[in-house]
């Protein structure tokens, strides 16, 4: 019941911005919609609902969030300088890394964080060992565990945190 | 003064859309061509939304463009994904100068 209340709270937030400004038509019909929606899909959406009451992983968040946006700069630099160098200076392989969040949201986060960051991009994920497979665009250390730190080591610290 | 600085947020963007799509037509193999693809298109999307933002306020635009930031940041990393593991399952090769390939050991 939890999970369904929290969906319903997310899913009219972002109904209201969408509709943006505010009109009780829209309202009525948001409500609706969104009372549906959470009806159906609402059990799969928040498996611990408690983890949303904790003010902590918010802090930790908004710490995490121009961390994010910084990486995703530099990834942006390193790729156009590597697309504009006459030499193309590329070195790719598909490695592996080995990380310890367990939590299926923390995964997801985490994938998406390396696919977003300098040089590299998830692949596929074992689930059960927590292994990934990364795509890397100038590889500089095939060993699991330099490989690890070298592409995951900031944000699984934070991530766990977050969402663990 | 925030007019302008749209202005530049878009205009950085569109260098990026531009890098992005030119690593398309110069990278080799179809892995190499999604890391710029989605990188690059990714945050000079993001940063021609932030521009409107700032040229157009928070009014029913410049929400909407919020909106579109965290979707875009949310959704295009699982595309590339799901696109790199579709590739490399039906049997699509890495380029030549290619290091290793640790998912095709692990996979036999």
């Amino acid at each position: 019941m939890k999970s369904r209340i929290i969906l319903f709270c997310l899913a009219f937030l972002v109904w209201v911005l969408l509709t943006w400004p505010v009109d009780p038509q829209h309202l009525a019909v948001g409500i609706f919609v969104c009372g549906l929606a959470a009806f159906i899909t609402g059990d799969m959406f928040v498996k611990r609902p408690h983890a949303f009451k904790q003010a902590s992983r918010y802090l930790w968040f908004l710490y995490y969030t121009p961390l994010f946006i910084w990486e995703c700069i530099k990834a942006n630099i390193d790729v156009a300088y590597r697309v504009i160098h006459p030499d193309l200076p590329i070195k790719p392989g598909i490695i592996k890394i080995k990380t310890k969040l367990k939590s299926d949201t923390a995964l997801t986060f985490l994938a998406n964080s390396i696919t977003l960051t300098p040089g590299t991009m998830s692949v596929d994920i074992d689930e059960d060992e927590g292994i990934l497979y990364i795509h890397w665009i100038n590889v500089q250390d095939q060993d699991i565990r330099k490989a690890t730190e070298i592409i995951a080591g900031k944000f699984e610290r934070i991530l766990a945190r977050i969402f663990e | 003064m925030n007019e302008t600085l749209g202005v530049i947020f878009i205009v950085i963007g569109v260098g990026f859309d531009f890098f992005g799509c030119l690593g398309l037509l110069r990278l080799p193999d179809v892995y190499n061509r999604l890391q710029a693809a989605t990188k690059c298109v990714t945050l000079g999307t993001c940063s021609i939304l932030f521009g409107l933002i700032l040229y157009k306020g928070f009014g029913p635009a410049g929400i909407k463009a919020v909106l579109c930031i965290i979707f875009l940041l949310l959704t295009s990393p699982v595309a590339a994904h799901a696109l790199a593991r579709g590739a490399h399952k039906s049997g699509v090769k890495l380029c030549k100068g290619s290091v290793c390939d640790k998912y095709e050991e692990d996979k036999k």
